[in-house]
């Protein structure tokens, strides 16, 4: 998808502007302007530490910011407390390390926001959560608790129990890097279908293969600043920053 | 002339076992809802609560549990209650355990790792619901062990409460030994009373703990 500048501006479903985010005397975001398009998929890379994590955790408040503004499908986050509980039910999240909660089978890892939060029955989440399971092909673990998958599974269910909130948006922390590798490919390909059907993702991530396929844009960040932004084909072959540059360099080997 | 130490001196410090274990229960049990309702306030988002929840266990872990029992039984007193010693002990050490149990619990929340909060909030999950849901089951798994080990403390610690002159075993034990003045015989028979009220609880404590390292090692 080409993103133009009116189907940005009007319609978006993130929207950072002049963001600035200290923890104590550290500067971790550096006035960040961000404006996502409803359907646009975004890659951010960057090296350890320049605050990757920290941008996308302000987007459903994982984080709080110190100054600028932030809107999520429209409302303003930075406005209240309320407006945050508002947003997190339409923004999904996948973690590194899964999260999943191991004291609950998988179904009912993902049947417990829907109810709690949605306020859907019992059975009515329990449908969502076997179908969203079935999309992420583990239908047969339903029963099972966390511990008895591998990482890959575990991280498909992740991803199924965010999707059972039936989010706008969702977010992705490193989804793919505490898996062994021949488990990464699992993961990608259902954030891959995910992309196909028109989801909002932003994914920090550093398998390039990924974001040359499926981002719209791609996002380096160092010390806290987005140093360049561009669509996979430029900012891969063509990167303007000589920072993006040595990066792409480390990375490529 | 003394009494002779015989099966009805025995019978009666046996059946002193009762006190202690009825004040262990009720201690225990109010000792247990004092206690997550101080663990919550420790963790509470408020700070007037955390500072509450932080200043009660100070008190009570920084004095003596005897202190803590004079001052509710004389105090209890002075407020037109009257002297009533299984009120006192009950109070007192239903406070003592919420303060020793509000701590213990205290380090189960927050050794739930912090990727579960952060799962929760990102589902929308609210505080009630994270808490009943998500946390306190974890913390709940965490905190048998070191729960079991407190309550060993605590049987323990109702010996106090002989000193206000409430009759449970140790009371029992001075009453007799009073009467017949056979202390040896006398305390051997009281320790070894607690001995078999608290070494099973122990052995228990310490297989769960046991059982808690191998779960949590995987
Ligand atoms: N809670 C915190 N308190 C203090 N400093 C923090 C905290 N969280 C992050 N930081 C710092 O902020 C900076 C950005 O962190 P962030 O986690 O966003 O980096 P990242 O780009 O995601 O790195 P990585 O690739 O290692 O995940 C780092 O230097 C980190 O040390
Ligand atoms: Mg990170």
């Amino acid at each position: 998808m080409v993103v133009t500048a009116q189907n940005i501006d009007g319609n978006a479903a993130v929207k950072m502007a002049g963001v600035e985010k200290w923890y104590g005397e550290f500067h971790a975001l550096k006035s960040i302007d961000l404006t996502v398009a409803r359907g646009e998929k975004i890659v951010v890379c960057g090296p350890s530490g320049s605050g990757k994590s920290t941008l996308i955790r302000c987007i459903n408040q994982l984080e709080t910011v110190q100054d600028g503004t932030i809107t999520v499908d429209g409302i303003e986050l930075t406005a209240g407390p309320k407006n945050v509980e508002k947003i997190r039910r339409d923004v999904g999240m996948v973690f590194q390390q899964f999260n999943l909660f191991p004291h609950m089978t998988v179904l009912e890892n993902c049947m417990l926001a829907p109810i709690k939060v949605r306020g859907v029955s019992k059975d009515e989440a329990e449908k969502t959560a076997r179908t969203y399971l079935e999309r992420v092909r583990i239908p047969e673990q339903a029963e099972k608790y966390p511990a008895q998958l591998s990482g890959g599974q575990q991280q498909r269910v992740a991803i199924a129990r965010a999707l059972c909130m039936n989010p706008k948006i969702m977010l992705f922390d490193e989804p793919t890097s505490a898996l062994d590798p021949e488990m990464v490919n699992e993961v990608l390909d259902t954030m891959i279908d995910l992309a196909s059907e028109g989801m909002t993702m932003l994914v920090v991530t550093h398998e390039m293969g990924f974001a040359r396929k499926v981002a719209d844009r791609v996002i380096f960040m160092d010390k806290g600043e987005i140093v360049e932004v561009g669509e996979p084909e430029s900012f891969f072959s063509n990167p303007q920053n000589e920072r993006t540059r040595t990066f792409l360099g480390q990375i490529s080997h | 002339m003394f009494r002779t130490f015989g099966p009805n001196e025995v019978w009666y410090i046996v059946m002193a076992v009762q006190w202690t274990l009825l004040l262990s229960a009720v201690a225990f049990a109010g000792g247990a809802a004092g206690g997550i309702a101080i663990a919550l306030a420790r963790v509470s988002p408020i700070r007037p609560l955390r500072y509450f929840a932080l200043a009660f266990i100070r008190v009570f872990q920084g004095t003596p549990l005897l202190m803590q029992l004079f001052l509710v039984f004389f105090g209890l007193n002075i407020f037109g209650v009257g002297i009533n010693p299984w009120v006192a002990a009950a109070i007192a050490l239903t406070l003592h355990a919420s303060a020793y149990l509000g701590e213990i619990w205290r380090g189960c929340i927050e050794a739930v790792p912090s990727g579960q909060s952060e799962a929760s909030w990102a589902l929308g999950l609210g505080y009630r619901d994270r808490m009943s849901h998500i946390i306190l089951p974890q913390a709940a798994k965490i905190s048998v062990a070191p729960t079991v080990g407190f309550l060993v403390q605590l049987i323990k610690g109702t010996s106090l409460a002989s000193i206000i002159g409430f009759v449970e075993l140790t009371r029992a034990g001075q009453i007799i030994n009073n009467a017949t003045f056979q202390p040896l015989t006398v305390f051997s028979l009281v320790a070894a009373l607690y001995f078999i009220l608290c070494w099973p609880l122990s052995l228990w404590a310490r297989h769960l703990e046991g059982r808690f390292a191998i779960a949590t090692a995987r």
